[in-house]
């Protein structure tokens, strides 16, 4: 059906020419500048300020894995972001799912209003300054704490597993029911395993987030180096090599004086350690996240 | 219809038997709804900061209380009536261009026939979004340096004489935040647009087809009408984000010489309540932002509901 023996009027062969060169210059803007960086990463600092390094290094040193790899710092944040990565999604998915349970329950009693009470926090929120407070009463602040609890549930995320489970067939739930199956026993062996590919697609979503988030960690755990993050970690050196901009003598980075190293090529290599997991493995959790967002995009 | 008068049929009365019946579900939302009050209702609470002098020491009921001065005060400086010119700006650019470019993209992508390719690009083209902002402002910081592949094809090209310092210029800050978004989200804002044109009716193309109409007229006339509806709805859903869509980049790629164009509402409630300790203020910022961003989804919905298109609520 898709190829017709038709004859291609012309037209539609320049379209193609043009649509195919757009794809490839859509690729290549998307695979430049983190290759770029990759190849940077593996170059030497004072050399790779000349510019001029496209996609392979000029000068290979590993001087800037070294680098980051030897920072107390870097190494608490990726213990960090691993813990908050697995234990925030562990978390948010049970709590979400179980809430997603009560609230697709048909003849839940408070089920509306439930449901209500959630969606509002979907539109309004304290904003920055209330919600600390609250947090720094709550001894939040100051804690790892801190980033798995506060963001467990997420209305969003709800409304996708709701809509799954509202979308099984009934008759499931109600012959367990029959045969004298407790809710939690009806949630966690017969809705649960049908829900795999939803539950994987929330993870997914939950620990991207956890992984790549920073600003938690700058906000309440400023002063706690043992709770620092990869992201906050990369976020300072960011700003340090905002900071130089342009300057070439901005040698002896991350306090290890070695002359080969500079912050953008210790950045660079920061970069690459943190992009790396997610790289490596979002091609193949693509069927999950498309089925979420499909899902999460129709809702109601 | 007969649907709706099933369900209405089966709503069950609130007795003691019944809610024995459900005491796991009721313990249940029990517990989810204190979680829920601690962490997103009391902090609503909070908003009693914006009208009082608020200091840590007298906590929240034995601050002064001062009633709209906070506001007066927000409104007769010249700079949040910056900041929020600056939030709106950036908000409506990013979303006009990550839209256009999604639909773009989706469209054109559907017509590539040759299969492998198809999924190639597009398993790349989700790619930036999952990388975090720190990372792709990193890489765009890069790109755009004076030794940075822009400049360096600016300067091969004859463009320009000398490297630009695209991050000094005040006019390239909100183009870039705009770039920097498409180059992120334009795959994967994509994705459900391709789910949107493949649920089209297939022999519409056919019929198109047998009439004679080129590539041009069938994206014209069926796919962009057939995937219209998504777009209302998205559009809808975002349009009360354009206020939110103000931080992260602008944080990161903000400096002092471009400090005019780039703060955001967001970085002014940072600076103000956090940096400066002035908890009253950013609250009263922070309140005037979550207004404005409900209003723009009201309105938004009811412009949907009277040009009948599918609405939100």
């Amino acid at each position: 059906m898709k190829r017709t023996k038709m004859k291609t009027k012309w037209p539609d062969k320049l379209f193609v020419v043009c649509n195919t060169l757009f794809m490839i210059a859509f690729v290549v803007i998307t695979l430049y500048p983190v290759l770029n960086t990759v190849a940077i990463s593996f170059n030497d600092g004072m050399d790779a300020v000349r510019g001029g390094i496209h996609l392979w290094p000029r000068k290979f040193v590993l001087k800037n894995y070294e680098t980051v790899l030897h920072q107390q710092n870097m190494i608490t944040g990726a213990y960090i972001s691993v813990a908050r990565t697995v234990i925030g999604t562990l978390l948010a998915l049970v709590a979400n799912a179980l809430l997603a349970y009560v609230v697709s329950r048909k003849r839940f009693l408070f089920r509306s209003q439930l449901s209500l009470f959630w969606v509002i926090t979907m539109y309004v929120n304290g904003g920055l300054i209330p919600v600390l407070l609250v947090y720094r009463s709550l001894g939040l602040t100051n804690s790892f704490w801190v980033y798995v609890i506060p963001g467990m549930i997420s209305a969003f995320n709800m409304l996708v597993l709701r809509t799954y489970m509202e979308g099984l067939p009934e008759s499931l739930a109600e012959s367990a029911q029959i045969d004298g199956a407790g809710d939690f026993t009806i949630f966690s062996r017969i809705i649960s395993p049908l829900c795999k590919p939803v539950y994987a697609t929330v993870a997914l979503f939950v620990a991207v987030g956890q992984w790549n988030s920073w600003f938690d960690a700058m906000i309440y755990n400023r002063m706690r180096s043992e709770y620092t993050t990869l992201q906050y970690e990369l976020m300072k050196l960011l700003s340090s090599v905002m900071q130089q901009s342009g300057s070439a003598n901005s040698m002896a980075a991350a306090g290890q004086g070695a002359a080969t190293v500079t912050p953008v090529s210790v950045r660079a290599a920061a970069t690459v350690v943190t992009m790396l997991p997610i790289i490596c493995l979002y091609p193949f959790l693509q069927r999950y996240f498309v089925t979420g967002l499909t899902i999460g995009g129709v809702k109601e | 219809m007969k649907r709706k008068a099933k369900t209405k049929a089966a709503r069950v009365p609130i007795t003691w038997k019944e809610v024995k019946r459900q005491k796991f579900l009721i313990i249940c939302s029990l517990i989810f709804v204190i979680y829920g009050i601690i962490f997103y209702y009391v902090p609503l609470g909070g908003w009693i900061m914006a009208f009082e002098n608020y200091k840590p020491k007298t906590g929240l009921l034995g601050s002064k209380f001062v009633g709209l001065d906070k506001f007066k005060f927000l409104f007769s400086d010249a700079t949040f009536i910056r900041v929020i010119r600056n939030t709106l700006a950036m908000g409506v650019l990013n979303l006009v261009a990550t839209f256009v470019m999604a639909i773009l993209f989706a469209i054109l992508l559907n017509e590539i026939r040759f299969g492998f390719g198809k999924k190639l690009v597009q398993t790349i083209s989700y790619m930036p979004h999952f990388l975090s902002w720190i990372i792709v402002t990193g890489i765009l910081h890069d790109a755009l340096s004076n030794s940075g592949i822009v400049n360096e094809l600016l300067l091969n090209f004859g463009f320009v004489d000398r490297a630009v310092n695209f991050f000094a210029n005040k006019s390239f800050f909100w183009p870039i935040v705009a770039f920097a978004n498409v180059w992120k989200e334009t795959g994967w804002n994509a994705i459900i647009y391709l789910a949107a044109i493949t649920s089209i009716d297939p022999s519409l193309y056919e019929a198109a087809a047998i009439d004679g109409a080129g590539r041009w007229a069938k994206i014209k006339h069926i796919t962009l009408p057939g995937i219209k509806p998504t777009i209302m709805i998205l559009l809808l859903m975002n349009v009360g984000n354009v206020l939110n869509a103000g931080f992260e980049v602008q944080y990161l790629l903000g400096n002092g010489l471009v400090k005019r164009v780039s703060d955001t509402i967001d970085i002014y409630v940072l600076t103000w309540g956090i940096s400066q300790n002035d908890y009253s203020l950013g609250t009263a910022a922070g309140i005037f932002k979550s207004l404005v961003a409900i209003i723009l989804i009201v309105v938004a919905n009811q412009i949907a509901k009277r040009s009948g298109e599918q609405r939100l609520f």
